[in-house]
């Protein structure tokens, strides 16, 4: 049977229920964010890991000019490697019936013998193409799907000048396109880039590397040092024109899953502390209230022969209870949250099984750190209750010792009227609890400045990227370097206005012990479609001998203007040169380095050659120039800047909507948290007080003034404190989201600050105001007497 | 001689109340016996009340000494404390310190939950003619019910002593005799040793013993030869 102090419990927690659900929302918030963010994080590496184990992904990859099958077996006699596979890779221009834009497609190989041994590809349908057939393709099956092809569908492709026509045999999924994005673009679009495995004979054939490969994929044995390998591979492949080989990190697919998983152990290292803190001390102030409400009830459970222990864990258990509130709830919104970001991860990542690893212990982690908390903030007040000596506790508490300080007497000399004495000294009679307040409110400021921050540093990079830096509406990708006549030709397409050359180089930048992996982008000097930006919006153009880089790569390699960097270029022709840094530039995305193109061209001695087209196109006859890329030859791939940009803005601003939307309801759960139960607790302590001074004749809002100043007079105070903090968190979020692939500024913005606090601020005053009108309610005569 | 229950040597008491010192008890030299209903009679402050706590073990006196069935209170340390008050002490108090979230019988419950040998709170509420009043809560009841309950709660354990401080100071006179009524009855049935704090001179006449306090000591201590019932009470 249950015991009659349980009953009182139950019966307390029945009482406190608006108190207890807004301390449990906030302590459900941590809960939510802890789950979701280890589930994400767990199913995220888990599924990878397994996905790369079962489909044996490759360690170290490196492409080459062409090197002759022979180095095949030289390959895998090295040191530590484990498995060899030597491909012919090479991207085209795909004609999709059906489909009026220009489509890339990323070629592999298949070997002779059937499926690869490395990056083994799942077959989602059909099979294989016949390693004699010429015209078989396995294509990605989010490619057929958003292209809406089927086995037995055909589709033409312009391999190296030649078009052929290619009938599908299977769809498939690789562990190596996860992240499938194609060459220049900034999301994956699925309909414009898909993946092609065709038997080597086909591929080598097309791309005149019979007998050769242009790119390896080993598998290291599980004692070997990758950088080792690398040298050795490195060593090998360096005559035949290799980019140099590289370990998982270089990896596109690869790096977009690490920088994701890493950005969800930041957001679950983050976030749940701060709602758990929260939680904690909200607890620890309700439970001092309770506490001290039930003074003459704890002592009468003394007098009636209840221990200590009994006493302390009655008040535990009834923060338990708010915490099983919170667990519930926070399970419940955790599970929702894993799953929705399960599918978003769905839209951009390429996986064909998700392991759901928020099973078992994330769900038992999450609930004991709520425990904890909760344990934590009612630890105090419950052993205040239960050392209570009973004698004491049975008899009315003794006044707050209030004492004279020169607060006082700054409040005197102001001549302020006795309510806001009233206000102040009672902010500062608590000081800590005071403080602890303020810091709450502070901290639903910074929850919804940080996130703001999104928008405008977005913006920055969308400004910068594409309206500054990038103001091409199409890229033409050659599939190697051509003549710089190439250039002027382009503008006789249809729809094309203007044209410029452009030259990629992969390079290795040094500088000491420093050193990055890039590309040095060329460009003519004063070009006006892909031009290279400072922080002020001059356009910089590089001297010859120089190089500019961006910020991120030049504090990588700890050098600034007028220091000089090793540069070497791979490929073709490895050569090492010294350049000058001659400025450093702010640049978002990609870690960058600018050269003069005619100054590479002499650097290299080679005659004028470019490898990227960019044009200015001309909207109404787009459908024309799309019809005649599809047979162009040498054409790689054409990227469309105008789509890039479309979908690249409206992706950000679906997700920061959402992010956005988050935030400030988690934002309005802790200022709901914090300011109504401070106006709460204060009603509770005071309600003597105010009564009697209803009774000497003040007014109702006279009253109210005294019970809303002090909470919106530390709302108010807290807001520059959250904005700092929401600096803060927001400088370390953008910090850990950066990567290679891009970095976000912090754009400060006035307005950013101005929304977080109107949001904080009306919460505060709307959830004052609802203890308010139980000031109004309140009758004077039967508060006035209630023993204490 | 009846056997003696509590004995007090020279207990003083000093309290600090904020930064006020109040000397409640100054030199105390007191036996209490089996059985017998003591009236202690006194002005506020004059240290009544404070000697009720240390004889209930909710309160340590500053200095001298007490014993309980010759079992030395004063050495005990909390969780001894503890242990006396749940098996042998019964308190009502003047406010009755009901728990408001709990009915009559939860409230008598209380105490039945972690007492050796209760009797079942229906019984107890029964005694106190609360018999249908049982699932109330202290809000939907009268003073006098709500004492009468507190009594109850007090006496559902079978105390050997039952500390009443000041039981009838909120109620008034007629349901004050009627509160009065059930201690003397339990007194007699039971022979539980009873001390009734008050000051309101007219109940020392039910009392076998009165005690008389004056600023912190025992100015006289005078014995009924006849007693009067609580029902003869007047005042």
């Amino acid at each position: 049977m249950m015991q009659a102090l349980d009953r009182k419990l139950l019966r307390d927690f029945g009482r406190l229920w608006k108190q207890a659900l807004a301390i449990a929302m906030v302590l459900a918030c941590g809960v939510t964010t802890l789950l979701g963010g280890l589930g994400t994080y767990n199913s995220l590496s888990d599924t990878r890991d397994t996905y790369y184990e079962r489909n044996r992904f490759a360690d170290v990859f490196t492409t080459v000019k062409r090197a002759p099958d022979r180095l095949a077996a030289e390959l895998a006699e090295l040191d530590g490697v484990w498995a060899v596979e030597t491909r012919t890779t090479g991207y085209a221009v795909l004609d999709v019936p059906g489909s009026s834009v220009s489509v890339t497609g990323q070629i592999i190989s298949l070997p002779d013998d059937g499926a690869p041994r490395l990056n083994v590809p799942i077959i989602n349908s059909g099979r294989l193409p016949h390693p004699d057939a010429t015209g078989g393709v396995m294509v990605n099956t989010n490619f057929a799907e958003a292209n809406a092809l089927r086995i037995g569908d055909h589709f033409f492709a312009n391999l190296n000048g030649q078009k052929r026509r290619l009938t599908i045999t299977g769809t498939a999924q690789s562990p190596e396109f996860i992240y499938t994005i194609g060459p220049g673009a900034l999301l994956p679009n699925n309909a414009t880039f898909g993946i092609l495995w065709m038997p080597q004979a086909a591929v080598n054939a097309a791309f005149d590397m019979t007998g050769a490969f242009n790119d390896v994929t080993l598998k290291l044995a599980a004692s070997a040092q990758e950088a080792d390998v690398i040298d050795s591979v490195d060593r090998l492949l360096d005559p035949y024109g290799s980019l140099g080989a590289v370990g998982r990190e270089f990896q596109i697919s690869d790096a977009f899953i690490s920088s994701e998983i890493t950005q969800q152990r930041v957001m679950a290292s983050i976030l749940p502390p701060i709602f758990f803190g929260i939680s904690a001390f909200l607890v620890s102030m309700v439970m001092g209230r309770i506490i001290a409400l039930e003074r003459s009830q704890i002592g009468l459970l003394k007098a009636v022969g209840y221990s200590d222990l009994e006493i302390c864990l009655h008040y535990l258990l009834l923060a338990a209870l708010i915490a099983v509130g919170g667990i519930l709830i926070g399970w419940a919104g955790g599970t929702w949250l894993a799953r929705d970001m399960a599918r978003q991860y769905a839209q951009y990542f390429d996986f064909p099984f998700l392991i759901f690893s928020t099973s078992g212990w994330a769900y038992g982690a999450s609930a004991i750190a709520a425990l904890l908390t909760t344990t934590l903030g009612a630890a105090n007040a419950a052993v205040r209750a239960a050392r209570l000596a009973p004698a004491i506790a049975m008899q009315p508490p003794a006044p707050p010792n209030f004492k004279r300080s020169l607060i006082d007497r700054a409040m005197a000399a102001m001549r302020l009227s006795q309510p806001t004495v009233m206000i102040l000294r009672s902010l500062l009679r608590w000081p800590l609890r005071s403080g602890l307040t303020l810091l709450g409110i502070a901290l639903a400021v910074s929850t919804i400045v940080s996130p703001s921050f999104f928008q405008p540093s977005l913006d920055k990079i969308i400004d910068s990227a594409f309206y500054e830096s990038n103001r091409q509406d199409g890229m033409l990708v050659m599939s190697h370097d051509m003549p710089l006549s190439v250039t002027e030709a382009a503008v006789d397409l249809p729809a094309v206005l203007s044209s410029e050359g452009q030259q990629f180089h992969p390079v290795v930048l040094r500088n000491g012990i420093h050193e990055k992996r890039t590309s040095i982008q060329a460009n003519p000097p004063g070009t006006d479609l892909s031009r290279v930006i400072d922080s002020t919006g001059a356009q910089v153009d590089v001297p010859p001998g120089g190089v500019v880089l961006t910020d991120g790569l030049a504090a990588h390699l700890d050098v600034g203007p007028g220091d000089t960097v090793e540069a070497t270029f791979l490929g073709d022709r490895k050569e090492t040169h010294a350049l000058m840094v001659t400025d450093t530039i702010a640049q978002y995305f990609g870690i960058g380095a600018y050269m003069d193109l005619d100054d590479v061209n002499a650097l290299l001695r080679q005659s004028p050659r470019i490898s990227t087209i960019n044009v200015s196109l001309n909207d109404a006859d787009i459908d024309a120039l799309h019809a005649e890329l599809k047979d162009i030859p040498n054409l790689t791939s054409v990227v469309m800047m105008t789509d890039a940009r479309r979908s690249f803005s409206e992706t950000i601003e679906q997700n920061i909507g959402i992010i956005n939307t988050i935030y400030i309801t988690i934002g309005l759960l802790i200022t709901i948290g914090v300011t109504y139960n401070g106006a709460r607790i204060q009603l509770s302590e005071r309600s003597r007080e105010l009564a009697s001074l209803r009774i000497l004749g003040f007014t109702r809002s006279e009253v109210s003034y005294i019970l809303i100043g002090e909470t919106m007079l530390l709302a108010v105070l807290a807001q520059p404190l959250g904005w700092y903090i929401g600096m803060v968190i927001a400088t370390g979020m953008f910090t850990s989201f950066s990567s290679d692939l891009y970095n976000l500024p912090l754009v400060v913005s006035p307005a950013v600050f101005a929304k977080a606090s109107l949001i904080v601020l009306i919460a505060s005053f709307a959830s004052v105001m609802v203890v308010r009108r139980r000031l109004d309610k309140q009758d004077l005569v039967s508060v006035m007497k209630v023993r204490e | 001689m009846p056997e003696i229950v509590f004995r007090t040597e020279g207990i003083t008491k000093v309290y600090q109340t904020g930064e006020v010192k109040v000397f409640a008890l100054a030199g105390v030299d007191l036996s209490l016996y089996a059985g017998e209903m003591a009236v202690l009679l006194g002005p506020s402050g004059s240290g009544k009340s404070t000697l009720l706590n240390i004889l209930g073990g909710l309160d340590r006196a500053t200095t001298g000494r007490v014993w309980f069935r010759g079992k030395e209170l004063t050495d005990l340390p909390d969780r001894g404390l503890t242990r006396y008050r749940r098996d042998h002490v019964g308190f009502v108090f003047q406010f009755y310190n009901l728990v408001p979230s709990l009915t009559a019988r939860e409230n008598v419950q209380l105490v039945t939950d972690v007492s050796h040998d209760p009797m079942p709170a229906e019984e107890a509420l029964a005694m106190v003619d609360l018999a249908d009043r049982l699932d109330h809560f202290p809000s939907e009841m009268s003073g006098g019910e709500q004492q009468r309950v507190a009594i109850a709660r007090a006496i559902a354990k079978r105390p050997e002593i039952l500390l009443c401080d000041e039981p009838t100071g909120a109620l008034d006179s007629k349901t004050g005799i009627q509160v009065l009524q059930v201690l003397e009855e339990i007194n007699r049935r039971f022979g539980t040793t009873t001390v009734i704090i008050t000051h309101n001179a007219d109940i020392q006449r039910m009392a076998h013993r009165v005690i008389q306090f004056q600023d912190g000591k025992i100015s006289s201590v005078h014995t009924n030869d006849t007693r009067m019932s609580a029902e003869e009470l007047v005042w």
